[in-house]
């Protein structure tokens, strides 16, 4: 039995050209900060990187600043930029990945922030409107804005442009985590007009490990990491060559790629999409209709626990996600389906099937030979524990 | 079939070996907290997130899928606060049987059964087969006690792959497999209370208030405690009596009165108690529902000893004579009856005399 992993948006296989680009500095020493000529040649192929990665996603080389990936990325924007500003208030999306809502508590905890919440829709999106009025409520006083470019769980893509200008008018830093949108959105970093942008590897076919913080000229975050100095002195750390040499090869081949991908998976999507319906008539997709993530569907499943539909299609060869876990491996209701105005139960019973570059129809046809009867036995099951309780 | 790991040795054997047989297996842990500690305070409980590590790394070496359920509401709401209740009530419950009968074997086993499982399995040491439980091969292990209250339909749908084995036994078969828990200490006590201090977990929840301790013989106060939940009958230790009983002999719980806060001690004599009155009974063995008396054995602690009787069945009550009088019998306990090594059924201890 084959499998059908619908689950790239928590890691997507690599692509063969970073997988190729990364094994060949594997065998390779190298300190890039090195003065010799090992050192220098390993430097090269850091520095063809980074332009490879600032070409494809429309910014400057010197703008690309490597982390080990989008959580250390979101923590040295947020924390960086809170400490760089000096001033309190930290406007995060209440949908934000826990990498970015998670510094933005620790700060308020810890160093006398506030972590505003900016709310959204019923659909999971900011409105301009609603940045707008947060910041008048004291615009000398917010240290910067942090509204991911697509959510993770719902797939939901929000109007960068629009909020990343509401926050220059009152010249407010502005923060993106952009790690879904690469690779299935058309994402300029100059033309967003963000000042600071997360990118991950292994989310665009690179591997795990390794990301970027895309950061504006002028745009001098408060280092997290302190050490050799690499990286404009904001983010020390050797170097990891070979990671970003596949890193950037992802980048460049996802993003040459791009428009046929999202075409393929968007057609991909739908097809999910009506066949659940089809088997499971009350079904509710969540996100909104149009604006999002080609590889996005989600549902919730009247009446069913997620994490039980979960077990019942990874044993029948699907994997999927429920969108949120914490350490323990206990499920959690979604904060991001919560903030959408969705009651605890609906929120519990959902499911984020994400499509990626190696996804075929054979693995919407597996979803859709086996939901309608794994929906079945989780509805029962959901009906045994509350009638217990 | 679903195996329940606590991320002990036990049910981590009874996973492989129910795998080994061909079985399709599936491993869970319970979630018993909503906020488990993160490391093994001592060596008690299966509420840690090591304990679920632990479970989660016996899966990947047997092979089979791993999740874990989120029982915390459940084991809050029918284990813990009933162990609260129990205590307030002035009785001493067991919050091991009490998970056995509500959680083990109903919640998560009626879960199973509609995802389309079969059985669930645990790691517990006793027999089962066909349907009748028995005590386990190793008598010191043995916890047919704490199963004595599962009904004949929970035990259908129950397997028990460990009890022909000594605990020795499963340990040194943990190691042949390959299992990191073949030397994980065995879990003691209550495990939702990290430290042991049952008094000090009930005082927190029910508020220390000072009452009287009463010499039975006499009727005088013959000392104070702090809450009347913080004592068990039969118990001689920690009652902290100032003055000398009349006759000089050490004094023992006989009753606690929960509304008046009172409680009574005397001599070990009066502690002993020849009928017994248990509530909710659950006939589960091969053996008819005793409508007219029968001769068997009881049980009336875990691990505790056993006493020849007769016991019948009347209304929804169970009148157990025992042969030879038994001392400590509090109420809140089970008795489970036993035909030889054979568990014919229980009931909930109401009262004794």
């Amino acid at each position: 039995m084959g499998t059908a992993y619908l689950d790239h948006a928590s890691t997507t296989p690599m692509l063969p050209e970073a997988l190729e680009a990364m094994t060949a500095q594997l065998g390779q020493v190298g300190n890039a900060s090195s003065l010799h000529a090992t050192g220098r040649r390993t430097r090269r192929v850091v520095e063809e990187s980074r332009e490879t990665i600032a070409s494809a996603l429309g910014a400057r080389p010197s703008e690309v600043v490597f982390t080990a990936g989008g959580t250390e990325a979101d923590n040295l924007a947020i924390k960086g930029l809170f400490w760089a500003r000096k001033r309190p208030r930290v406007l995060v999306s209440a949908v934000e990945h826990h990498a970015a809502l998670d510094p933005a508590h620790w700060l308020a905890e810890n160093h006398g922030a506030t972590a505003e919440l900016l709310e959204v829709d019923e659909h999971g999106r900011v409105h301009p409107d609603t940045l707008r009025a947060a910041i008048e409520r004291d615009p000398e006083g917010v240290a910067l804005v942090s509204v991911m470019w697509a959510n993770n769980e719902v797939g939901t893509v929000q109007p960068i442009k629009a909020l990343a200008a509401i926050a220059h008018e009152y010249g407010i830093p502005f923060h993106t985590d952009a790690v879904q949108a690469v690779a299935q959105l058309p994402v300029s970093f100059a033309e967003s007009g963000v000042d600071a942008m997360t990118v991950s590897g292994h989310k665009v076919g690179g591997p795990i490990g390794v990301g970027a913080l895309l950061l504006a000229r002028g745009v001098d975050p408060v280092p997290v990491l302190h050490g050799g100095g690499q990286e404009r002195d904001v983010r020390s750390g050797t170097l990891d060559a070979p990671a970003i040499a596949g890193f950037a090869a992802a980048v460049r081949a996802a993003v040459d790629r791009r428009a046929d991908t999202a075409e393929r998976l968007s057609i991909l999507r739908d097809d999910l999409i009506c066949r659940v319906r089809k088997a499971v008539p009350d079904v509710i997709v969540n996100g909104h209709p149009t604006e999002r993530l080609p590889g996005n569907a989600h549902f919730s499943f009247p009446g069913c626990e997620g994490d039980a539909l979960l077990m019942l299609l990874d044993a029948r060869g699907v994997e999927c996600s429920t969108g949120s876990a914490c350490s323990a491996g206990v499920a959690q209701p979604s904060h991001v389906l919560l903030a959408m105005g969705q009651d605890g139960a609906r929120a519990r019973g959902s499911l984020r099937f994400s499509l990626g570059h190696t996804s075929t129809v054979a693995d919407v046809e597996r979803v859709a030979e086996v939901i309608g009867m794994v929906v079945e036995r989780a509805r029962r099951a959901g009906l045994t524990s509350v009638s217990g309780g | 079939m679903l195996a329940a790991m606590s991320g002990g040795v036990d049910s981590a054997v009874a996973a492989a070996r129910i795998a080994e047989a061909g079985h399709d297996v599936t491993g869970i842990h319970l979630a018993l907290s909503s906020n488990p500690q993160s490391y093994r305070t001592g060596a008690r409980g299966c509420c840690t997130l090591e304990d679920s590590r632990d479970a989660r790394r016996a899966a990947d070496v047997i092979g089979i899928p791993f999740y874990v359920w989120d029982m915390a509401e459940r084991f809050h709401h029918d284990v813990v606060e009933d162990f609260v209740n129990e205590y307030a009530a002035g009785r001493t419950p067991n919050p091991c049987l009490r998970c056995n009968e509500k959680i083990k074997f109903e919640a998560v086993l009626d879960r199973a059964l509609a995802l389309g499982f079969d059985a669930v399995a645990t790691g517990h040491h006793a027999r089962l087969s066909d349907g009748v439980l028995r005590r386990s091969v190793d008598e010191g292990k043995d916890q047919s006690y704490v199963l004595g209250v599962l009904t004949r339909k929970q035990l259908a749908h129950a397997i028990f792959p460990l009890g022909d084995s000594t605990k020795a036994e499963v340990r040194a078969e943990a190691a042949r497999r390959g299992l990191a828990v073949a030397d994980k200490p065995d879990s003691h006590d209550v495990c939702f209370i990290a430290d042991g201090d049952t008094r000090a977990f009930l005082s927190e929840r029910l508020g220390a208030s000072e009452g009287p301790i009463v010499d039975a013989l006499t009727g005088q106060v013959v000392g104070s405690h702090e809450g009347a939940f913080g004592f068990t009958i039969g118990q001689r230790k920690g009652l902290h009596i100032d003055r000398p009983a009349g006759d000089g002999r050490p004094r023992y719980v006989l009753s606690i009165e929960p509304v008046s806060n009172t409680v009574t001690v005397g001599p070990r004599t009066s502690l002993e108690v020849r009928g017994i009155v248990g509530e909710r009974p659950v006939w589960n063995g091969p053996v008819p529902e005793p409508y007219e008396p029968i001769r068997c054995t009881v049980q009336l602690r875990a691990h505790g000893e056993v006493y020849g009787c007769r016991a019948q069945l009347s209304g929804d009550l169970l009148h157990i004579e025992l042969d030879t009088p038994a001392t400590g019998v509090a109420p809140g306990q089970g008795a489970v009856l036993y035909d030889g090594e054979t568990v014919i059924g229980s009931a909930t201890i109401a009262s004794a005399v």
